[in-house]
């Protein structure tokens, strides 16, 4: 009897829902696709820019997620795979007059393969030693546009200047330039989450959360630890070289002085800020990294302080949070927001059940 | 050749600079297996201290014993009050949180003395020796620097191979559970351990402060080298500390002089990169036993 009645269409849909991962993955992107359509258009052309501004770095953020979360490596180096990324765009541009996104494309093959070899040193570190090497990593290859041979090349130390890429005409002579820069950068973002996302729920994703938990016991489980290793930093840096792509295209500069160190240590804050291992948490990260000096100097500005201690405020607010969520969240802000959602889901069912048992 | 003896020993002095940053990340990482990002804005505060001392009439040595002594209390202060919550959790936390003191320091020492790099005394004459034919790259200052770190080194292994302290901090950092039950106060020791740390990073603030300055951001390129030379020795290991720092120190020295400063960041990066293919948990640390 039970075959022969026609399932609800509702049950059907949520099993296919559950069941398929890329599913649920590209409905969510449309979604927000849509979301940020709608916020980029009510934005101002100075929210735009920070539109965009967040979601390159949220894209660095996610591939770090990816390379601390999933794979349990660190990278205090994230900020030189940026660099990478930006002067790959900057030159292609210059020389090859390519199309933007063949350019960002190419970019991030560029920083993957440079990731890749880094990842072949890194996969034989551990822990501080692997902190320490990507430190070294992050001081010392920006250093390298201003060694005296590369200059003429890389520009030294003024970096070098990406010609601006105009939003097309058909878009109207009218089209604010930093709406056009966040969409790319939105799109760029969402393709990144859901092959990201899809990633880390596949076999490989799978792989990786073993070699994090166990290397022993994931070798003895047929996993290839370092092939695994040194592919996650690939896709990691290929993250990275995306976003520092879209760095040189919205900021139209590459140069040794956008990428210091307290860039990419910026890069890890948002990751472990938002919660290590979640996409979603690398986006709450992001905003937070981006937006809070940005704030924190507003008000600082009203609040008439001297120009010493106004100019400092963003620094010192920005540690705080640092350590007060560190404390507060122990696995992030993503963490805190499942918390507060079970809090919110047992309080609501709480009556609800009561009214039943009545 | 007098180049090369030049560079040496200017290699020596700045390999003794970061021998003692490095020997203090090593002592908090012994201590609490955690890199302590903070400690170049621990040391910046403490020289701006002395600098202050200095300022209102005091001593280059009243300066240095009160930036030693607020290095000792910062430690302890920063120890108990924002990494004890996150000492059990994710290494990854610990370094956010400080890299977040990092940050806090440097925004409030930009609120209370300016941007501006100021310039701090040196304790003897920076004139090298010889005579005025040829000057060595090596002033008394120098010796004084070398003197002081290698004073130091030898004073902290006597501390912790000769002294029941010594002994119950070593007991606390190697096995704190059995340290426990054996009666050491496991907590008051790590607490002792970030302060001696942070007061030989006093000490190195203030021996660094001629040469690079004092401001906000001045000793971020002390803090990455001292942290280099402290990965390429091996982050347990004390000798490690001052092997790494010496040779990261002749190294550096010997690129900016041949190949140009510039080179220097790139030069600290591949130095690590060799010595840490070779041996991946530095020249003196204990290759990692994995058990299944």
């Amino acid at each position: 009897m039970t075959i022969a009645t026609p399932r609800p269409l509702s049950a059907v849909l949520a099993e296919r829902w559950n069941r398929s991962t890329l599913l649920r993955h590209l409905s969510i992107a449309v979604v927000g696709l849509a979301g940020y359509y709608l916020l980029s258009i009510s934005l101002d052309a100075f929210h735009d820019l920070q539109l965009a501004q967040i979601s390159y770095t949220a894209i660095a953020a996610a591939g770090l997620t990816v390379l601390s979360g999933l794979s349990g490596q660190i990278s205090l180096g994230h900020g030189a795979l940026m660099a990478v990324g930006a002067y790959s765009t900057a030159l292609l541009l210059e020389h090859q007059h390519w199309k933007l996104g063949l350019v960002l494309l190419a970019s991030t093959a560029i920083t993957a393969v440079v990731g890749a070899v880094i990842g072949l040193a890194a996969a034989r570190l551990r822990g501080p030693y692997l902190a320490g090497a990507t430190l070294a990593l992050a001081v010392g290859l920006p250093s390298l546009a201003n060694y005296h041979e590369l200059r003429n090349v890389l520009g030294g130390a003024n970096g070098l200047l990406v010609a601006p890429a105009p939003p097309p005409l058909s878009l109207g002579e009218t089209f604010p330039v930093e709406r056009w820069q966040a969409w790319i950068c939105g799109l760029c973002l969402v393709i990144t989450l859901v092959l990201l996302a899809n990633l880390a729920s596949s076999r490989i994703g799978r792989d990786m959360r073993l070699v994090r938990e166990d290397e022993d016991a994931a070798a003895l489980a047929g996993v290839h630890v370092a092939r695994t290793q040194v592919f996650t930093f690939a896709i990691s840096a290929a993250a990275a070289g995306l976003a520092g792509g879209l760095f040189a295209f919205v900021n139209q500069l590459a140069s040794p002085g956008a990428f210091p160190l307290s860039l990419s240590l910026a890069l890890l804050a948002a990751a472990v800020l938002g919660g290590l291992g979640s996409l979603a948490g690398a986006i709450y990260g992001s905003i937070i990294v981006t937006l809070l000096p940005t704030w924190s100097a507003d008000v600082a500005q009203s609040a008439h302080l001297s120009r010493s201690v106004y100019a400092n405020v963003p620094l010192v607010a920005y540690g705080v949070v640092l350590i007060g969520v560190m404390i507060l969240f122990p696995s992030g802000l993503q963490g805190g927001v499942r918390w507060a959602g079970r809090w919110l889901w047992v309080t609501i069912r709480r009556p609800l059940a009561r009214k039943d048992s009545h | 050749m007098e180049r090369f003896i030049d560079l040496t020993l200017a290699g020596v002095t700045s390999g003794a600079i970061y021998a003692a940053v490095a020997l203090a990340l090593v002592l908090i990482w012994r201590a609490t297996r955690i890199v302590n990002f903070a400690q170049g804005g621990m040391l910046m505060i403490t020289t701006f201290i002395g600098y202050t001392v200095i300022q209102h009439g005091g001593s280059y040595w009243l300066a240095l014993a009160v930036a030693i002594v607020s290095g000792l209390v910062l430690g302890a202060v920063v120890e108990r009050v924002l990494i004890r919550p996150v000492e059990n959790r994710s290494p990854l936390s610990a370094v956010v949180v400080t890299f977040g003191v990092l940050v806090l320091l440097q925004g409030l020492a930009g609120m209370i003395f300016g941007g501006t790099p100021r310039s701090y005394p040196p304790a003897f004459s920076i004139i090298g020796f010889g005579n005025a034919n040829h000057r060595l790259l090596f002033a008394p200052n120098d010796l004084w620097v070398v003197l002081v770190v290698v004073g130091v080194m030898a004073v902290l292994a006597l501390v912790f191979r000769r002294t029941s302290i010594g002994l119950r901090m070593r007991a606390a950092a190697f096995a704190p559970e059995v340290a426990r039950l054996l009666g050491v106060r496991v907590g008051r020791m790590l607490t002792l351990g970030w302060a001696l740390a942070a007061g030989v990073g006093a000490l190195a603030g203030v021996l660094v402060a001629p040469t690079t300055f004092v401001s906000p951001t001045a000793f971020d390129a002390t803090l990455v080298y001292g942290f280099t030379a402290a990965v390429i020795g091996g982050l347990d290991s004390p000798p490690g500390a001052v092997v790494g720092g010496a040779s990261l120190g002749l190294a550096l020295s010997y690129v900016s002089g041949y190949l140009g400063s510039d080179l220097v960041p790139l030069g600290a990066l591949v130095v690590l990169m060799v010595v840490l293919m070779v041996r991946p948990s530095g020249l003196f640390g204990a290759p990692a036993g994995r058990r299944v």
